[in-house]
């Protein structure tokens, strides 16, 4: 299964009634297995592109090719939980054939057990982005969606959802996509890293990273990232989050 | 208990207004409440109640179904909104005296008649307030539907039902107290049964004692469905606001 993407163009219409470019040119692919990282800075159209792929938006120039009949979950920016069910119920609901075992398997490893029977609203964002987590891979997809799953959260946090995503993320073949802000999180995610302009966002550079995931260390996802930022240099308009600070 | 102490209180200024004014005019609750005795004995009391009812449940039923559908319909749809707000806003300012007689004069002093033009008093309202809640509709919470490949069903139950609840629940209770209002009117003018042509006997007949038993019994049944029905459904729906942090 593959994921094949050739948007040429995506406006809006402001409310000023002038169309805005948004998205300009972005081609690529991911295969089932791999996890791509989009990579670009803040407002540079990297949520209207998920919501192309995820098909919400039909109204963009260009060609998406989603595998089909693939099962689709997406971790939105924000939770997007049912306020009026209960965790437990909000991943059932998502997941009807979902059974107990992997429910239970799930909620531990995203230490959500305790949790079950609460409602959104007694949630702090860090649970509650983990409950998103959780509806997504309970759905077992074949094309994941990850829009800044853990932006807003604390370093060490962030990092043990990190590690969880890869986690689950390598236990079953699936087409990926993962958009941040952080370019720690995609050298330690990404099998192929798509590095966009700013607005209008085209695709600068398409980065795969040979290494397989849990034989990275320190010294290897440095040397990348030196890299992307060597790559940055050379294309003045390109990503400026060098460092992996979080916004 | 601070129920019970306001009951009280009512009884007794009754009873203070009855003594000031003479029983001609108000007459002490002991002799309406025997004439609600001997009218509940004869069984004409649960007649009328029950007529009054079944009335009410139906005009209700007809006027929140279709008044949701339609107002749910005129959130969504800019074109439905445009060709329905005019009518909204002349069935919302027409008088329900109108509504009550042209009914009754274009499908005859007729049941149907009766309960179509109360249905029609109500709809506006239903219509207005389920509008609002659709357009407050969150669109971020039908995307996830729309991504998790929710059923229509399951949609519809889970995400939709709960946040139009508390406008349907502010729908029931406005409309059935302008329902409960209605429906004498209607049966004054032109029904054979019910409280309101038991008032009008009463009219007539200067029968103070079996007019205000016959509305109190009316008053006391509005009450208990309000404390039975409406208060726990609207508590039932907003169940997970109480407990939300």
């Amino acid at each position: 299964m593959q994921l094949e993407v050739d948007i040429t163009g995506k406006s809006f219409i402001s409310a000023a009634g002038k169309p805005h470019q948004v998205l300009a040119d972005i081609r690529f692919s991911l295969a089932t297995g791999e996890v791509g990282v989009v990579v670009g800075p803040s407002g540079c159209g990297k949520s209207t592109m998920l919501r192309i792929l995820a098909g919400l938006d039909p109204n963009y120039q260009g060609r998406v090719a989603r595998p089909g009949r693939a099962r689709l979950a997406m971790v939105f920016q924000e939770p997007r939980l049912l306020p009026w069910r209960s965790v437990e119920d909000n991943v059932r609901l998502a997941a009807p054939e979902a059974d107990e075992a992997r429910l239970t398997a799930l909620f531990s490893l995203l230490e959500l057990g305790a949790h079950r029977e609460h409602y959104p609203g007694e949630l702090s964002l860090g649970l509650a982005r983990r409950v998103a987590l959780a509806r997504a891979f309970a759905i077992e997809p074949d094309f994941l969606i990850l829009d800044e799953p853990l932006a807003s959260l604390d370093d060490a946090l962030a990092a043990r959802l990190r590690e969880e995503i890869a986690g689950l993320v390598g236990h079953r073949p699936m087409i990926t996509l993962l958009v941040t802000h952080s370019l720690d999180d995609a050298v330690r995610l990404g099998d192929k890293l798509l590095l966009l302009s700013s607005r209008p966002a085209r695709l600068l550079h398409t980065l795969p990273i040979a290494i397989p995931r849990a034989a990275r260390d320190e010294q290897t996802i440095a040397a990348i990232k030196a890299d992307i930022t060597r790559l940055n240099l050379a294309n003045s308009q390109g990503v400026s989050d060098a460092g992996g600070q979080r916004q | 208990m601070l129920r019970l102490f306001s009951f009280a209180l009512f009884l007794a200024t009754w009873w203070v207004a009855a003594l000031l004014a003479g029983s001609a005019k108000l007459p002490a609750p002991s002799i309406v409440f025997a004439t609600m005795i001997t009218e509940a004995r004869s069984g004409a009391l649960f007649l009328h109640l029950g007529a009054t009812l079944a009335r009410v449940v139906l005009a209700f039923t007809l006027a929140m179904s279709v008044g949701s559908a339609i107002g749910y319909l005129m959130g969504r749809s800019r074109l439905a909104n445009r060709v329905g707000d005019p009518w909204l806003i002349l069935l919302l300012n027409l008088p329900a005296l109108v509504v009550i007689v042209l009914a009754y004069i274009w499908a005859g002093l007729t049941e149907a008649a009766a309960i179509a033009a109360i249905a029609i008093n109500k709809l506006p309202t239903a219509v207005v307030t389920l509008r609002e809640g659709t357009r407050a509709l969150d669109p971020a919470l039908d995307e996830m539907a729309q991504v998790f490949a929710f059923p229509r069903w399951r949609t519809f139950r889970h995400v939709l039902l709960p946040q139009l609840a508390p406008y349907i629940a502010a729908a029931a209770r406005s409309g059935l107290s302008l329902v409960w209002k209605i429906v004498l009117v209607a049966e004054l003018l032109g029904r054979p049964n019910g409280i309101g042509f038991e008032i009008g006997i009463a009219f007539q007949l200067f029968d103070i004692p079996l007019l205000l038993a016959y509305s109190l019994s009316f008053a006391a049944v509005v009450l208990v469905i309000e404390a039975v029905l409406v208060q726990p459904f609207e508590l039932r729906v907003s169940r997970w606001r109480l407990r939300a942090a």
